[in-house]
């Protein structure tokens, strides 16, 4: 006990350390055995500084602290400490003592235990893998030994299997032979029953063989033998189809198996051709025959079809069949069939156009619609399958044309309908002139030329409408969809027979030979009014019309509603003007006779109106009622309310009222001269022949200034007695009298007849004029 | 020296004589010295064209070419060949050739032609035309219908042998081809009344008047039918920018036919139209209401020609 300061000096017992006794809280000294391995262990003094506060770490008389200085220690101790005190630490720093060893002890023998299993695991693995190295050594030499056997089988068995290879090869050679050796008769057994195709498949198999082995005698006789089977094969295939009656797909089955016999197929396909063609041929003849120059044909539709049926049909097969046999023929036998097909294509082609054209005098439209649309629509399929040959567009092309022609014809016949219309126009006008009763008015003529003119023309439309409808397979070509509506319908035919009916108007007006013309002047007038009616609503109305029933969706330029009108217009105002014209003529050459005739020096003194005057007045008149009966009254001047009492005046004072002074006596010649002259600078020149308006008034006043235009030139050419110009008065004032209410402007009349009195006058070798008031008085008796 | 007129005589029958006319208007003046125009000067009467046998005298004209001794006259129905004597005081008629038809046929004209070395004539009668051989007195050619009413007058081109312009009541003005005769070469439509008067210029046949009762007077210029080559002028800018008051002559290269100009100074029917003898740029027009309007052709369309 007294070796415990001597031995451990170190042992000093802290006074605050462990003042509990021995059996002091472990988990105080656990931590102090933890902080002591810590700080062996370096750890950071950080964690010391954790520590409960105590006494410095770094004082020397911490028992714990790193720093411990035993010297130290026990000096404090010793110096400090009273001898209980010392005591009491050297059993507790004894008692700590013993408790540290019992520790040590305890942990060396847990450690131990542990560590005692782990060698034993160790000891046991070692054992365990030595007894496996054992077995995988067994493992391999076993397997050494399956090897070797195997090898040895192996070796063994080498020759047996080729043996039994070789054995196979010979009996496939051998069953081989034997099939060549019997070629010849089954062929000729094949060939006897009929079954070429067996036959040719057997050649086929046989013939590479014998090819190769042709050098040995045997087989050199077996291909002998079979090349002369074969030979007759051939030959009796060829025959078969040169025969020419067996059907189409028999044909292509002869053609397929002479192919595969190696035949040339160029030949061969040439062969097939002439042959379609000649069954073709027939079809085309037979059909050549029904259009037959005698009229019993069947009907279009009918000839179509049949067409369609037999030609197209066969086409179809042939090109089928063609193009899967020669196949092989390349781009040469395609061109070859297209060439066929556009050859006899062409001469249907020709055909059908013999048959559309023979429909083309007439007939019914719809009929000829359906027998394109079968004539089309059989065409479309061997069309896509001879794209080269151009059949399909041949097809449209030839369906347009005769779309074309049917427009033609149309026009044609919309153009004959009018000409009958003004045909029946001009018997109707010359009926009542034979019977001498009245006729149908010039308006019930009228409106039954143009309501039967417009039905013809619906009618026209209606038909050609049917081009187009929907369910007609070529309706859907561009050609039908554009240029047909646009084009053809309604330039060429409505907008053509518009034209038409125009110029067949205007030609009324340039017949050189007129003399008052062919042309009833009625006639001329009714034509006038009917262009005025057109232009003014019913050319739209046949366009809007034929616009809605044709969706014209072609983009190309139309002919516009108002370049028509203003032709029909035109027209119109030609007419009119040339119905003015005739009409002025014939009563000019009434007046102009009248003057030319007569011998003005000797006549007598008048007494009567002449007969002609009375006449030019009733004949306007009628022509007043004529006109009336289509035109619009129109409007006229203002008139003075004495017009028909106005005296006449070339050497009177009440001439011109008020114009110049009525200072003139008849004895100077050139003072009538300088009047006339001065006359004329107040008077507007009259344009005789001046073009018209449509208006009734507006007519008679031309008719009117011609006549007496004329008339006034005439009497200039002639010379005058006394009395010849006095019957010139009266005459004149006559008609003053009543024409004056026919005109626009009645100063006109009275101008034109002023101005023939004054030139009689100036053309009279003795111008006494009558007194006015006899004049009245005559005119009036007459 | 002499000219040649119609005259009226008392009674209703229409004569003609040759007179003569005094020096001093000889140079050239081609006013008509008719009777009432006749002023200080007095004509001297040579001879009468004794036509009491054939009826009304409606034309006279003198051979275009020869001396002066041949006159053609037409009346009636007739037409007479007349032979002048020995200084024109003697007129013997040579021959004659008469028209037969149905009806009453009257000559309303006729011309000389100036080709052939003036063997033919051309007449006018209705609405027919006809050319006659004077070596033979027999008809050439005939034009059926040449207008649709009475013919005028007519006028043969100066230039070329075959041409000839006739005019008629139907307002018209035709030139026809006396070698086809079935159609006219070109027809114009200007006038609104008779034309009674056509004339072609004397050596620019493309320029044709004509004169009408409608009391106007044209002036046009048918290139496409005179001697003159198409498109002969071709470069005349500049001309027409010194001379450009006459709108009408502003077309370029090939001019077109077209009216040139309508003289409207007349107030009543143009009866005569003629061209100075002297000056083939002047011309002249006559009017009932005894109006004599001298006119010149445009300045522009002159060096037009011209150049």
């Amino acid at each position: 006990t007294m070796a415990a300061p001597a031995a451990g000096p170190g042992h000093g017992s802290a006074p605050g350390d462990s003042p509990e006794g021995p059996e002091g809280e472990t988990p105080e000294r656990r931590r102090k055995a933890h902080g002591m391995l810590k700080l062996y262990y370096g750890l950071s003094e950080g964690e010391a500084a954790g520590r409960p506060a105590g006494p410095d770490p770094l004082d020397p008389t911490d028992l714990n602290g790193a720093h411990f200085d035993p010297e130290v220690y026990l000096d404090k101790l010793r110096r400090e400490c009273p001898l209980a005190q010392l005591m009491d630490s050297e059993t507790d720093m004894v008692r700590q003592i013993r408790a540290l060893d019992s520790d040590m002890q305890t942990l060396v023998y847990e450690n131990y235990n542990k560590f005692i299993s782990a060698t034993d695991t160790i000891r046991k693995m070692k054992n365990d893998f030595r007894k496996m190295e054992d077995e995988m050594d067994r493992l391999a030499t076993n397997m050494a030994v399956i090897t070797d056997f195997s090898a040895r089988i192996s070796a063994t068995l080498q020759d047996r299997h080729e043996r039994i290879t070789k054995l196979a090869g010979v009996h496939a050679l051998l069953r081989k032979l034997q099939f060549l050796f019997e070629l010849p008769s089954r062929l000729t057994k094949c060939v006897e029953m009929g079954a070429y195709g067996q036959a040719v498949r057997y050649q086929a198999r046989a013939q590479a063989v014998l090819q190769q082995y042709q050098h040995l005698p045997s087989f050199r006789a077996i291909q002998d033998d079979c090349q002369v089977i074969t030979a007759r094969l051939v030959q009796q295939l060829r025959q078969r189809f040169r025969e020419g009656s067996s059907g189409a797909p028999e044909q292509a089955e002869c053609v397929e198996l002479l192919l595969a016999l190696g035949e040339p197929g160029e030949e061969l396909c040439e062969e097939f051709l002439a042959h379609a063609r000649g069954r073709l041929e027939e079809e085309l003849s037979s059909l050549e025959a029904e259009l037959g120059p005698s009229p019993p044909a069947p009907d279009v539709l009918e000839f179509t079809d049949h067409g369609g049926s037999g030609f197209v049909g066969g086409l179809c097969q042939v090109a089928a069949a063609y193009q899967e046999l020669f196949a092989a023929q390349g781009p040469a036998g395609a061109e070859k069939l297209a060439a066929f097909a556009q050859e006899l294509g062409g001469r249907y082609f020709a055909l059908v156009e013999r048959r559309l054209a023979q429909e083309q005098g007439g007939g019914d439209n719809s009929l000829l619609v359906r027998a394109l649309d079968r004539f089309h629509r059989r065409l479309r399929a061997p069309g896509a399958l001879l794209a080269a040959a151009g059949l399909a567009e041949a097809a449209t092309e030839i369906v347009e044309r005769v779309a074309r022609e049917r427009l033609g014809h149309h026009l044609q016949g919309l153009r004959a309908a009018f000409l009958g219309c003004l045909t029946d126009v001009r018997q109707a006008l010359a009926a009542p002139r034979l019977t001498g009763k009245e006729g149908p008015g010039l308006a019930e003529l009228l409106a039954n030329v143009a309501s039967s003119v417009l039905s013809h023309i619906k009618a026209s439309l209606a038909a050609v409408h049917l081009f187009t409808a929907k369910e007609v397979s070529f309706s859907n070509k561009p050609y039908f969809r554009g240029e047909f509506c646009s084009q053809g319908v309604r330039e060429g035919l409505i907008v053509g027979f518009i034209h038409s009916m125009c110029q067949t108007a205007q030609s009324f007006c340039d017949s050189p030979g007129e003399k008052g013309g062919a042309t009833p002047p009625a006639l001329l007038l009714l034509l006038s009014r009917l262009c005025l009616d057109y232009e003014t609503a019913t050319i739209s109305y046949i366009l809007t019309l034929t616009d809605e029933q044709f969706l014209v969706q072609d983009q190309s330029p139309v002919t516009p509603v108002s370049a028509l009108c203003a032709e029909a217009r035109e027209t119109a105002r030609r007419l009119l003007t040339h119905y003015v014209k005739v009409q002025g003529l014939v009563i000019s050459q009434m007046l102009r006779k009248s003057v030319e005739t007569r011998d003005w020096l000797s006549t007598l003194e008048p007494r009567n109106v002449r007969a002609v005057m009375k006449r030019v007045v009733e004949d306007t008149t009628a022509i007043d009622v004529q006109v009336g009966l289509l035109y619009e009254e129109g409007v006229r001047k203002a008139q003075s309310s004495d017009s028909s009492k106005r005296t006449f005046s070339v050497y009177s004072s009440s001439r011109q009222q008020g114009r110049y002074a009525p200072s003139y006596t008849p004895s100077a010649p050139m003072d009538t001269n300088l009047l006339s002259n001065i006359q004329k600078l107040f008077s507007e020149r009259i344009d005789v022949f001046s073009p018209v308006e449509f208006n009734k008034v507006s007519v008679l006043t031309g008719i009117i200034k011609i006549s007496l235009k004329t008339l006034l030139e005439c009497v200039r050419l002639r010379t005058f007695g006394r009395f010849g110009l006095q019957q010139v008065q009266v005459d004149c004032h006559f008609l003053q009298l009543y024409l004056w209410r026919f005109v626009a402007d009645e100063e006109l009349v009275h101008l034109l007849l002023d101005e023939v009195v004054a030139s009689a006058a100036l053309r009279c070798l003795d111008p006494v004029p009558m007194e006015p008031s006899v004049v009245e008085v005559i005119c009036e008796r007459g | 020296i002499i000219l040649c007129c119609s005259a009226s005589d008392s009674k209703v029958l229409t004569c003609a004589a040759v007179w003569r006319m005094p020096k001093e208007l000889e140079s050239g003046s081609h006013e008509s010295p008719d009777d009432s125009s006749s002023t200080a000067q007095t004509l001297e009467l040579l001879c009468h064209l004794d036509n009491t046998a054939h009826g009304n005298m409606a034309c006279v004209t003198w051979e275009p070419m020869g001396d002066g001794k041949k006159v053609i006259s037409l009346a009636d129905n007739h037409i007479l060949l007349w032979d002048l004597q020995e200084s024109s005081s003697q007129a013997v008629l040579a021959s004659s050739a008469s028209l037969e038809g149905k009806g009453q046929l009257k000559f309303t004209s006729g011309r000389w032609s100036p080709h052939h070395n003036c063997t033919q004539v051309a007449t006018a009668n209705d609405t027919t035309l006809r050319g006659w051989d004077t070596r033979s007195m027999s008809q050439i050619y005939c034009v059926e219908n040449a207008h649709g009413q009475l013919v005028r007058d007519l006028d043969f081109n100066p230039n070329k042998q075959y041409y000839l312009a006739s005019c008629g009541d139907d307002c018209k003005v035709k030139f026809w081809d006396t070698r086809n005769v079935s159609e006219p070469v070109k027809t114009l439509e200007e006038h609104s009344h008779w034309v009674w008067n056509v004339r072609y210029n004397h050596s620019h046949d493309q320029l044709v008047l004509t004169g009408s009762s409608d009391s106007r007077v044209i002036l046009s210029n048918m290139v496409s039918i005179s001697s003159e080559p198409f498109g002969h002028l071709v470069d005349d800018d500049d001309i027409s920018d010194q001379e450009d008051h006459q709108p009408e002559d502003k077309s370029k290269e090939p001019l077109q036919d077209s009216v040139i100009a309508t003289y409207e100074e007349h107030e009543d029917s143009v009866y005569a139209v003629e061209w100075s003898s002297a000056d083939p740029w002047l011309f002249a027009s006559l009017s009932y209401d005894g109006r004599l309007v001298i006119n010149r052709v445009p300045r522009a369309l002159k060096y037009h020609i011209l150049l």
